[in-house]
């Protein structure tokens, strides 16, 4: 039998300390271990990005990961996220854009999102498409996605959660550049 | 999906990690990005009875100005392949090649060393290493051997690292003002190479001075387009004379016919994306 390791890890800002089998995937160890179910399974098989997290701040994929890869880094997930009982500006984008039906490809694409912005925090249209090729809606049709990280990186939500209106999906910006030239 | 168990071991030193695959026996498997090896335990096609996780090994993980190459970290990831300043100056085929590997998540994960071990006909980084000439630092017991590109891919998913060795370096001559291009074929967004082409052109007054292509998954190893690489060589700076050239990179090859197509398709795929690639890479 496998020896199990001792592991310390800061998730969402605070640190565990735990005894895992090696074999112990780091999304079983935050679901099933920490209770952060917020950061969902999908595939199971590297594909759809809906367990993704932050490894000390950038984005991974945790079903693709072992546990004790994970002992002395800190990870980031959708709950770690919100700040004081307020959602991030991207959570806010995602919920004023309407970029989610059934909710269960968002944890993951939020979590992808913020790592992009944070890459290139300015992304065009095509980059945040690009940037979001590991992460699967079976939904939305990606549109309003693309139209929350570009409502969040032109920063145009506003604390309180709502959305200006010069912040529409890309179709409609793309018909008022049109507009202008014509 | 849950792999098998497993003793892990996670070294701090190429010395120390040698010793623990000495003392491990044969049922042993390294770990980089395990963004290949994952996947295959958690389906139970490997179910190595230890892991030695190379991804706390410092020494391997970085890019180096080695004179008139770079020398590269195994441990390095796509991500820092494509962000890298001395590759984007020196060998920017090797990040061209690495931004279409997979998305965003997997290339922070996944390294450079690890898709060349995995040596998958289908990886996008065999190719361009190959066409760029590199030499595969291998470290075990008895020292440190080299092996140049051309020996090192042996055949499907088969290299020429042996039991008991780690790679630790890549060696990337610098090819400093020549003109390069990744050009890949897929059929959605993020998937692997139904047929991609590495190429790489050193222009001089006004014709094509130096070629180099690379070939992907035309074969259970990556290939050079030898023919190709010959016919551009003093070639005008011309579309038509590319598109002749490139009619030879199907020679010499010999692609799988698969879902994703047939041998012949992809003959007729390597000849159109090198023509593409060329003339990216020759700046027309
Ligand atoms: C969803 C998905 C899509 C992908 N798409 C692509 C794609 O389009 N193109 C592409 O090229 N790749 C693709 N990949 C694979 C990706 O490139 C992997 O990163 C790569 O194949 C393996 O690198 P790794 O560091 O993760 O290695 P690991 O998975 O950790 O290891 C792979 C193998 O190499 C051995 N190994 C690793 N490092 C060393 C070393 N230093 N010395 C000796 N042996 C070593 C391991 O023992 C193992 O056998 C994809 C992967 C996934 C999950
Ligand atoms: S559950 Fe990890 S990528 Fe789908
Ligand atoms: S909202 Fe249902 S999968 Fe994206």
């Amino acid at each position: 039998m496998a020896s199990s390791k001792t592991i310390t890890v800061e998730v969402d800002d605070v640190s565990y300390t735990d005894d895992v089998e090696p074999r112990l995937l780091l999304v079983q160890y935050l679901r099933e271990r920490l209770g952060k179910t917020g950061t969902l399974i999908g595939c199971d098989t590297t594909n759809c990005g809906a367990c993704t997290v932050h490894l000390d701040g950038v984005s991974v994929k945790s079903c693709t990961m072992f546990a004790v890869q994970a002992d002395g880094h800190s990870v980031t997930t959708i709950e770690g996220l919100a700040r004081d009982g307020k959602l991030a500006p991207l959570q806010q984008a995602f919920h004023q854009c309407h970029a989610l039906q059934c909710g269960f490809c968002t944890p993951g694409m939020i979590m992808q999102s913020a790592s992009l912005l944070t890459e290139n925090p300015h992304p065009t249209e095509q980059e945040i498409r690009d940037g979001l090729e590991g992460n699967l809606c079976r939904c939305t049709g990606y549109q309003n996605i693309v139209a929350a990280v570009q409502a969040a990186a032109d920063g145009t939500v506003s604390s309180d959660g709502t959305v200006s209106s010069d912040s529409t999906v890309s179709a409609d910006s793309d018909e008022t550049e049109t507009a202008g030239v014509a | 999906m849950i792999p098998s168990a497993f003793d892990y071991a996670a070294p701090a030193t190429v010395a120390e990690a040698l010793g623990v695959l000495a003392d491990a026996g044969d049922d042993v498997k390294l770990l980089a990005g395990g963004q290949s090896l994952i996947p295959v335990m958690k389906l139970r096609l490997a179910d190595p009875a230890m892991v030695v996780d190379l991804g706390r090994i410092g020494e391997l993980s970085g890019v180096r100005d080695d004179g008139d190459a770079l020398l590269i970290g195994a441990m390095t990831t796509h991500h820092e392949i494509v962000t890298d300043p001395l590759i984007a100056e020196h060998v920017p085929l090797l990040a061209m090649a690495a931004a279409t590997v997979a998305d965003p998540q997997v290339r922070h994960r996944g390294t450079f060393g690890g898709a060349l071990v995995h040596a998958d006909p289908a990886g996008d980084m065999p190719a361009p290493v190959l066409a760029a000439d590199a030499t595969f630092i291998l470290a075990g017991l008895d020292g440190e051997r080299r092996v140049a590109a051309a020996d090192f891919f042996q055949g499907y998913f088969t290299t020429a690292v042996d039991d008991g060795e780690i790679l630790t370096h890549i060696r990337v001559p610098k090819y400093t003002g020549w003109g390069a291009r990744y050009e890949k074929f897929t059929r959605v967004a993020q998937q692997w190479s139904i047929v991609a082409v590495a190429a790489m052109v050193r222009v001089e007054g006004g014709t094509i001075a130096e070629a180099r292509i690379g070939l992907t998954n035309m074969a259970s190893t990556p290939l050079r387009a030898t023919a190709v690489e010959q016919a551009l060589v003093g070639a005008p700076l011309t579309r038509e004379a590319i598109a002749t050239a490139s009619a030879h990179a199907g020679e010499g090859t010999d692609p799988a016919s698969d879902l994703n197509g047939d041998a012949a398709y992809r003959r007729h795929l390597a000849e159109v994306l090198t023509k593409r690639a060329v003339i990216v890479a020759a700046g027309l």
